[in-house]
């Protein structure tokens, strides 16, 4: 064991790599921030939360009901987890596949928020299922009718595929040259997979209440909403990767070796996402009047799906193309931030507040606390792994000793 | 018998002649009702007295909890639950004041949105019609609640293994030749179990026969594709509590479009994707090789125009 006292004697792998070359005191010491206490609060109550819904069950942490069976770690968890992880396949296929290469510099952070997202979605999922432990029979009983058997292999799939990317900053970081360069043999068609795997499973969450036409508000169901669903995850890819990077450009200015313009590529990204909003407001009209919705738009309903519309849809769409134009790169990243609100609120809506949306008020579902403080338990969870692995491989920079690489 | 070539090519060529021309009458004889032999219940609203006997037969039959007593049972508006699998509801008055009831349980679907929802199949539709449910196999997602139109489908989330509860149309006593617990002690003749194809008819017999009196309806003939339990009423359906708001298509129907896309994705986006995989690489490539060109012939430029 090294010690301490001496810089110059060499540190051991563990310190090199897990501390930061720091020793154990130093680490420890340098952990203390202010951050870092806000995150072990909210650890330290809902990690024994998650313990506490299998020791007493899902009646005891939520409120879900009979006619509530769906709630926040449905609709938040797993709806919103995946779709604003939806920046790893649209930044994958940008790069790897269209070979615009000038966003290189933000694909391995959208990947790994990707994999991250995928990761808690399904500790999200496990709490919720019922029976968790039987979960394998998805694999072999073959409910093919069904759009979660969809779901449930896209989610191993696709997750599998996010982990071997996610191996690559790994190997880097560990030094594992030969693993390294197997894997990046396979990159390609990993990358192609994982287009393929994420757009099923994008849109096959919104097939899920295409079965729930008498539940489902009118202004939200259609029987197209898995397309809807797809458009909108590519919406959120963008905008995510808009609000990632400028979080990540500030916070881990240290990690990023080579230098980039950052509000260049968000124009470029606020180029695209435009035109999706845009089509996606547009195919969204289009939908009210194939549902001979109209009469709804005059009710409360009406305005909650304006605000979406409007507010989160339409406004981003057109912060987009001004600040694009406008060489703004403020309302450019304000625009992403309503935009990843807005398809946040999209899949709230769809999976949880406009569900069940003829009950009385009495009978419909509000998250009980334990429920919300699992729920944030899991972004925290994700944000602190998503730092710990920036922190230490080579994720906002490319290693050393691979520069240059395509992937 | 040995099939010849030949034999066999006049046969075929037979059949699939027989299968153009014969395509849209065969429709109308063999799926005019759908679920034909499948065992279904015919409920006649205006024979039930509200006795409750079904419930407690029901309820003994499933091991649950003796069902609620007391006066004012019937005047609130009960649910099925986790513990009562069936549930009898007053409607309005019908005709010169008669007292009108609704039993409620699960419909059996002829083609059950919640089992073809069930990703493990834990829910299965029996050929003989009843909708049952093997717990080992369920993994809890209750997606069976989102996609059942008539809210049947009830969970035990007080339990730390739970299960999803409901009329299994008695499936056990059925396989025994029995029928179900309910129709087996209901003393007015409400609840007349056979086959569906039957009891439609008996339905529309009711119907035709005292047009004056019953609604022009049976409740189940269409909703949802067909159910397995038919009403019959001489009030509004609204008001004796039976869904309004279901669909007149089978539920495992509606979703068979969108999944109908992961084969199309799988096979086309791949090649799609390495297309435009090679176009973009082959476009830097030319881009590459052009500058590599431009910087080396920059002298001879003059030579080659020339």
């Amino acid at each position: 064991m090294a010690s301490p006292a001496f810089a110059d004697v060499p540190r051991s792998f563990f310190q090199e790599k897990i501390l930061l070359g720091m020793t154990p005191r130093e680490y420890l010491r340098s952990l203390v921030t202010p951050g870092n206490a806000l995150v072990a609060v909210i650890l330290c109550v809902g990690l024994p939360l998650m313990v506490y819904r299998f020791a007493a069950g899902l009646g005891a942490t939520t409120n879900l009901s009979q006619t509530a069976p769906w709630g926040i770690w449905i609709g938040f968890d797993m709806m919103t987890g995946i779709v604003l992880a939806a920046g790893g396949f649209t930044l994958a296929t940008t790069v790897h596949l269209f070979g615009l290469h000038d966003f290189h510099p933000i694909v391995r952070p959208a990947l790994l928020t990707a994999f991250l997202g995928y990761v808690m979605a399904i500790v999200g999922l496990i709490a919720d299922l019922g029976r968790p432990w039987n979960m394998v029979y998805v694999f072999v009983r073959h409910g093919t009718p069904s759009a979660l058997f969809e779901i449930a292999w896209c989610v191993v799939l696709y997750s599998s595929v996010l982990f071997l990317e996610f191996l690559l900053p790994t190997f880097e970081w560990l030094g594992l040259k030969r693993f390294r360069s197997v894997l990046l043999k396979i990159m390609l068609p990993l990358t192609i997979l994982s287009v393929v795997f994420s757009s099923m499973h994008q849109s096959a969450l919104g097939s899920l209440f295409i079965m729930a036409p008498g539940k489902l508000h009118p202004l939200w169901y259609t029987p197209w909403i898995f397309i809807f669903f797809f458009i909108s995850a590519v919406m959120a890819g963008i905008s995510m990767v808009i609000v990632e990077a400028s979080l990540s450009h500030k916070a881990f200015m240290s990690r990023i070796h080579h230098h980039f313009d950052l509000a260049k590529l968000q124009y470029g990204l606020a180029r695209g996402g435009a035109i999706v909003f845009f089509a996606y407001f547009f195919l969204k009209l289009q939908g009210v009047i194939d549902m001979h919705a109209w009469g709804y738009l005059w009710s409360g309903w009406g305005a909650w799906f304006a605000v979406e519309m409007l507010g989160f849809v339409l406004l981003p769409a057109i912060l987009y193309a001004v600040g694009a134009r406008n060489m703004n790169v403020k309302l450019v990243r304000l625009g992403g931030a309503l935009g990843v609100i807005g398809i946040a609120l999209n899949r709230l809506n769809v999976s949880v507040i406009a569900f069940n949306w003829n009950l009385p008020s009495a009978q419909r579902y509000v998250p009980s606390w334990m429920e919300v403080a699992v729920s944030l338990t899991l972004v925290v969870l994700g944000v602190t792994l998503f730092r710990f692995c920036v922190n230490r491989m080579p994720i906002m920079s490319e290693h050393p000793d691979y520069a240059g690489s395509e992937y | 018998m040995k099939l010849s070539r030949r034999g066999f090519l006049h046969i075929a060529g037979a059949s699939a002649g027989a299968g153009l021309l014969a395509r849209p009458g065969a429709a109308f004889a063999s799926e005019a009702v759908p679920g034909a032999d499948e065992r279904a219940m015919l409920v006649d609203t205006t024979r039930c007295k509200g006795c409750r006997a079904c419930e407690a037969a029901c309820s003994e039959a499933n091991g649950n909890p003796p069902p609620d007593r007391g006066e004012d049972v019937l005047d609130t508006n009960r649910k099925t639950s986790q513990t009562a699998f069936t549930v009898v509801n007053r409607g309005p008055n019908g005709p010169g004041g008669a007292r009108r009831y609704a039993k409620t349980q699960c419909m059996h679907c002829v083609a059950p949105g919640c089992a073809s929802a069930c990703p493990v199949k834990a829910l299965q539709k029996q050929p003989e019609g009843p909708v049952t449910y093997d717990p080992s196999k369920c993994m809890g997602c209750r997606y069976c609640m989102v996609a059942c139109p008539f809210g049947v489908p009830k969970y035990e989330y007080e339990a730390l293994a739970p299960r999803v509860r409901k009329c299994t149309f008695c499936f056990d006593r059925q396989k025994a030749g029995k029928a179900p617990a309910c129709s087996s002690v209901c003393p007015t003749g409400a609840l007349t179990f056979g086959r569906r194809e039957d009891l439609l008819e008996e339905a529309k017999k009711r119907v035709y026969g005292q047009p004056d009196r019953y609604e022009r309806h049976v409740y189940g003939e269409l909703e949802a594709g067909g159910t397995n339990w038919l009403y019959l009423a001489d009030v509004s359906f609204a008001k004796l509590g039976l869904p309004q708001n279901v669909e007149k298509q089978s539920y495992p129907d509606l979703v068979k479009g969108a999944l109908g896309a992961p084969p199309f994705v799988m096979t086309l986006w791949p090649p799609l994707l390495m297309g435009l995989y090679t176009f973009a690489h082959r476009r830097e490539k030319v881009a590459k090789d052009g500058e590599h060109g431009a910087h080396g012939a920059h002298g001879k430029k003059e030579e080659r125009h020339g």
